[in-house]
């Protein structure tokens, strides 16, 4: 099987692998691009925990196939903090413990920030709804929630 | 250390700073089973039975074998026989054997998912395609799901050495609780409750499928990397199954992603040793979800009768419970515990508890939050209420009556100690949701939980750092924040700030040996160990002190991380503080540290009650939580905010267990919604915000008042949601899940 | 002297229908000892599947643990947890 060659931007950095043409771009950013804060909870799109952006929409990338990502742009979590400054939702996530063990915490933030570059002011049904589609086991979503909605605030100059 | 009363005294137990790990954690830099890779990683990949019941006949990897890239193929061959002798077997304890014919079956498999045979290739798809080239010949053996048909004559047997009353049977053993005469009190009561019960086996759901890398070298040294609830555990269990010399074998803990009880057992990690062993290489293992539903441990699914009897005030006069719970494919369900723990929240003299431990061919079952407590709470809390309704009195008040208090003998046997369940009472029947008002279609209930709490093994180290920045090192997994718990204890016992403590779990060549973590017992016993080790600094540093004051060791206090002199006779000096000490510690005796290695005896039990409100839809019987408040004993919380979460997670597991989650099976055996769709576990847009009350009654035996935490709040909600559905329409609930299709089939069968 | 009673079906095995004793011991382990002076094989089972609750504390595995005159003592299964 020969591999395919695929040109692509992650989180802003020109970016090229090659591939098999049946291999995840979950399997891709893991093994290939070393970036391994995207993970792998059930890799049929059920739990979210390797949500990333393509070209800014919001998707499972166990359900996209590497060579998907030609010419396309990548958001995942290693992208979300600016340097050494975190993200207004990492550090919320951080201040509410929005997290316990932290396995679904990437993909998290990286559906948060695709919800709130969408709707920078959501309710929290809005929020619940949106982040159904990201499992977690530990918290029972309250803290998340809160987190979410705290950081929303935040983005949007209301704690001035 | 004494029991500090006085909780102003604290300056860092009981704040809520961000968690050392948690930048890593919102990063992705954090180091979870999977994310671990070595140089020349082999792929390893298990082939399990498409078969419930199945003798293995034959075994035939020659095809495997030759495909290129498959660097080893292991079978049972390749493992040594454990005898029975050598299992430790008995009620609570690890046999062996079993667990290491779980591992990989030998004679025959039982369970649908059941490992027979592992390859390891130079990529996944190869491992796959080989896997798939094994060729296993079956004898195909009739089967049993269900635990009442499992436990009926002439069901299919499971083991040739299960024998129940001198019979061959699936029924393992039986166990009995009994205080009192239970009829005898049953025979005095006014009004008797009596209902039968049944729960499904539900998974643990960690989000993070089961992951391990290991490499072994020929000299048999070997270096395992596994995501886990207890390093030193995988480690004993290595050794056991695989007869290695355990100082060959250093676990380092990854990051773990979710356990619940889940991974206190080990699956992958023997395969992936032998397998190494067989290649030469490091071999990596992660199993996808459906191996994690098929082949690893749902807890016990059961049925139960239960029986209450109670005078017309509310006194409880006689109480008993029968249960049968799954064990799965070896023996061993939480069925003790769930005698143990059913009528723990109450003071009765007649009671008498008893179940069957029964293997069938499921998966065997592993540990979930507080094991065995929320089936037999389902069945018991369910009772209550229908006896409050009876006898016409308020839930909480019929609670309050017959509250188990300090002094009161417990269903199991002992006297409890101090114990916080009348607080927590008072807490949700003083909590404005007790008395909020309900609109049409909605109900409210309340139920209540016991968990013992536990202690026993662990270590932790502190080190003084040169510029007087300190270490800590424990043996814990950490699964929920407990490396914040630890750095907050050792600050406070030091008088210096949180963020100058700097945490870490060691792995098994660095720190002594730590139990699981489980059994709520990480806060409560690594913490006195990591309290006991912070004191021995503090009484090192102020030896150093009085040696550069030149004054009696007797002669130096120690107050908010300086040294201090105890009296004016001890001199006129400034305070010394921790800092310029450690810079001293080469000239005034070298390095400062000390590992404290204990089994901390004196958990605390815990108690919470747990108000729910739903709202049920008539027209499709889909039941929405709207409103829960979660109250709970937790002694004394060090991470309020970690404490709390504990306690709103493990109420939405039971939130769950109650109204979704089920192991459904076809009819061939096989597990039919092996995956998140099919499988459904409680997502956010579900659920209301879980409100989580924290009582604290402390637990004197903790320095800081610990009883644990994490295993309570699992307990009360399945008979919580099922209360509060009987308040909405009418009907009890007997079975769970309580899904729409059943909630429908209960209205309609009213009408 | 220290009244010990076996809670639970799981030692019916060694001890029959007997549930209750008054003990010599001193100690944990003079406990075990002594059960299995008195009923052969029973001591190894308290050590490996049974945790002791003396006058309501419970602990596990202890063989220093100090019997005080009079105290209750009970020997329940051990408890893991998840």
């Amino acid at each position: 099987m020969s591999k395919i060659h695929v040109t692509t931007t992650v989180n802003g950095e020109p970016a090229e692998f090659l591939c098999e043409p049946q291999e995840s771009l979950l399997d891709v950013l893991r093994d290939k691009l070393q970036l391994t804060g995207s993970k792998e909870g059930c890799g049929s799109g059920d739990c979210g925990a390797c949500s990333i952006t393509l070209d800014g929409r919001l998707v499972c990338s166990c359900l996209v196939l590497g060579v998907e990502a030609e010419g396309k742009t990548i958001g995942t979590i290693e992208g979300l903090a600016n340097g050494d400054e975190l993200h207004p939702l990492q550090r919320k996530f951080l201040e509410h413990a929005a997290l316990q063990c932290g396995f679904c915490t990437p993909g998290l933030l990286v559906a948060t920030k695709a919800l709130l570059d969408a709707n920078p002011n959501p309710t929290e049904t809005e929020a619940r709804f949106w982040l159904a589609g990201n499992l977690c086991r530990c918290t029972g979503y309250d803290k998340i929630i809160r987190a979410v909605m705290d950081a929303a605030a935040e983005m949007r100059g209301e704690h001035a | 250390m004494n029991f500090v009363a006085n909780k102003s005294e604290l300056k860092v137990v009981g704040t809520r700073p961000v968690r050392p790990d948690g930048i890593d954690k919102v990063t992705g830099k954090a180091m979870f089973g999977a994310d671990l890779t070595m140089a020349g990683t082999l792929t390893g990949k298990v082939l399990r039975s498409p078969h419930a019941h199945a003798r293995i006949v034959a075994i035939d990897a020659s095809k495997a074998l030759a495909l290129p890239g498959v660097k080893a193929v292991i079978t049972a061959a390749d493992f040594p026989e454990i005898s029975s002798e050598e299992a430790a077997a008995g009620d609570g304890a690890v046999n062996f054997r079993h667990m290491a014919h779980n591992v990989l079956a030998r004679d025959k498999v039982l369970y649908e998912g059941h490992a027979v045979a592992a390859v390891a290739a130079t990529s996944q798809a190869i491992a796959d395609a080989a896997a798939a080239l094994i060729e296993i010949t079956y004898e195909v053996l009739p089967f049993v799901i269900d635990v009442e048909a499992a436990m009926a004559d002439g069901a299919p047997l499971l083991h040739d050495d299960i024998k129940y009353n001198g019979k061959p049977s699936n029924i393992t053993k039986r166990v009995e609780f009994k205080l009192g005469d239970a009829d005898a009190g049953l025979a005095e009561a006014d009004v008797v409750v009596e209902g039968r019960y049944e729960t499904t086996a539900v998974h643990q759901g960690y989000i993070e499928p089961h992951a391990v890398i290991a490499s072994v070298n020929p000299d048999g040294q070997t270096q395992i990397f596994a995501s886990s609830q207890g390093q030193f555990m995988i480690r004993q269990y290595v050794s056991k199954i695989l007869a290695m010399d355990i100082a060959n074998i250093r676990v380092t803990p990854a990051e773990i992603g979710g356990g619940f009880g889940g991974k206190t057992l080990v699956y992958l990690e023997p395969l992936a040793v032998a397998l190494s062993r067989k290649a030469g290489k490091p071999v990596k293992m992660v199993m996808n979800r459906e191996e994690v539903f098929r082949a690893t441990g749902p807890t016990s699914g059961g049925v139960m009768t239960v029986k209450i009897g109670a005078k017309k005030d509310g006194t409880i006069t006689g109480a008993t419970i029968d249960i049968a719970l799954q064990a799965g494919a070896f023996p061993g369900s939480p069925v003790a515990p769930a005698c143990m723990c059913a009528f723990a929240c109450y003071d009765l003299k007649n009671v008498r508890a008893s179940g069957f431990d029964v293997v069938s061919n499921r998966s065997k079952i592993a540990a979930y939050r507080a094991p065995g407590a929320p089936i037999s709470a389902f069945g018991v809390e369910s009772a209550m209420d229908d006896l409050a309704t009876k006898l016409g009195m308020d839930p909480i008040a019929l609670r309050e009556k017959n509250a188990a208090k300090a002094g009161t003998k417990a269903a199991y046997g002992p006297v409890f100690p101090e114990i916080g369940f009348e607080q927590v009472l008072e807490a949700a029947k003083s909590h404005p949701h007790w008395s909020a008002p309900l609109g049409p279609n909605q109900g409210r209930g309340v139920a209540t939980g016991f968990w013992f709490n536990i202690g026993g093994d662990s270590s932790a180290s502190v080190f003084v750092n040169e510029d007087g920045t300190i270490s800590v090192v424990s043996g814990s997994p950490d699964i929920g924040g407990s490396r914040a718990s630890m750095a907050m204890m050792a600050a406070e016992v030091l008088g210096v700030p949180y963020e100058k403590v700097r945490p870490i779990v060691g792995d098994t060549a660095q720190i002594g040996i730590t139990g699981m973590t489980g059994g709520s017992r990480v806060t409560f016993a690594t913490g006195m160990a990591t309290v006991q080790a912070a004191e021995k600094v503090v009484d090192e540093l102020k030896k150093r002190a009085a040696m550069i004051w030149d004054i009696s060791p007797e002669a130096v206090d120690w107050k908010d991380g300086e040294a201090v002199p105890a009296g004016a006779n001890a001199g006129g000096f400034d305070p010394m503080p921790l800092a310029a000490i450690a810079a001293k510690a080469g000239k005034t005796g070298g390095p400062i540290g000390s590992e404290v290695s204990i089994n901390a005896q004196g958990a605390g039990a815990g108690f919470g009650a747990h108000i729910c409100d739903v709202e049920v839809d008539p027209e499709t019987g889909f039941v929405k939580v709207l409103r829960y408040t979660a109250v709970q004993d937790v002694g004394r919380a060090i991470h309020p905010s970690y404490v709390e979460g504990q306690i709103q997670g493990g109420a939405v597991q039971g939130i769950g267990w109650a109204l979704n989650e089920e192991y459904l099976y076809d009819k061939n055996g096989r597990m039919d919604n092996a995956g998140f769709l099919d499988y459904r576990v409680p997502v956010a847009s579900d659920l209301p915000m879980i409100e989580a009350v924290v009582v604290e009654v402390p637990n004197k035996r903790h320095p800081f008042g610990v009883r644990g935490v994490g295993e309570v709040p699992i307990i009360p909600p399945l008979a919580a949601v099922g209360n509060a559905i009987k308040a909405a329409i009418g009907v009890r609930m007997h079975s769970l899940p309580m899904s729409p299709p059943k909630i429908l089939a209960a209205i309609d069968g009213k009408a | 002297m220290p009244k010990v009673s076996i809670s639970g079906s799981g030692c019916r095995p060694f001890i029959g229908e007997q549930t209750e004793f008054e003990v010599e011991a001193t100690s944990f382990r003079r406990l075990i000892k002594e059960l299995d002076a008195r009923f052969p094989g029973l001591g190894e089972h308290v050590e490996e599947t049974m945790a002791v609750a003396i006058d309501g504390e419970i602990h596990q595995d202890a063989y220093g643990l100090q019997l005080p005159p009079d105290s209750e003592i009970f020997l329940i299964p051990k408890i893991g947890g998840g």
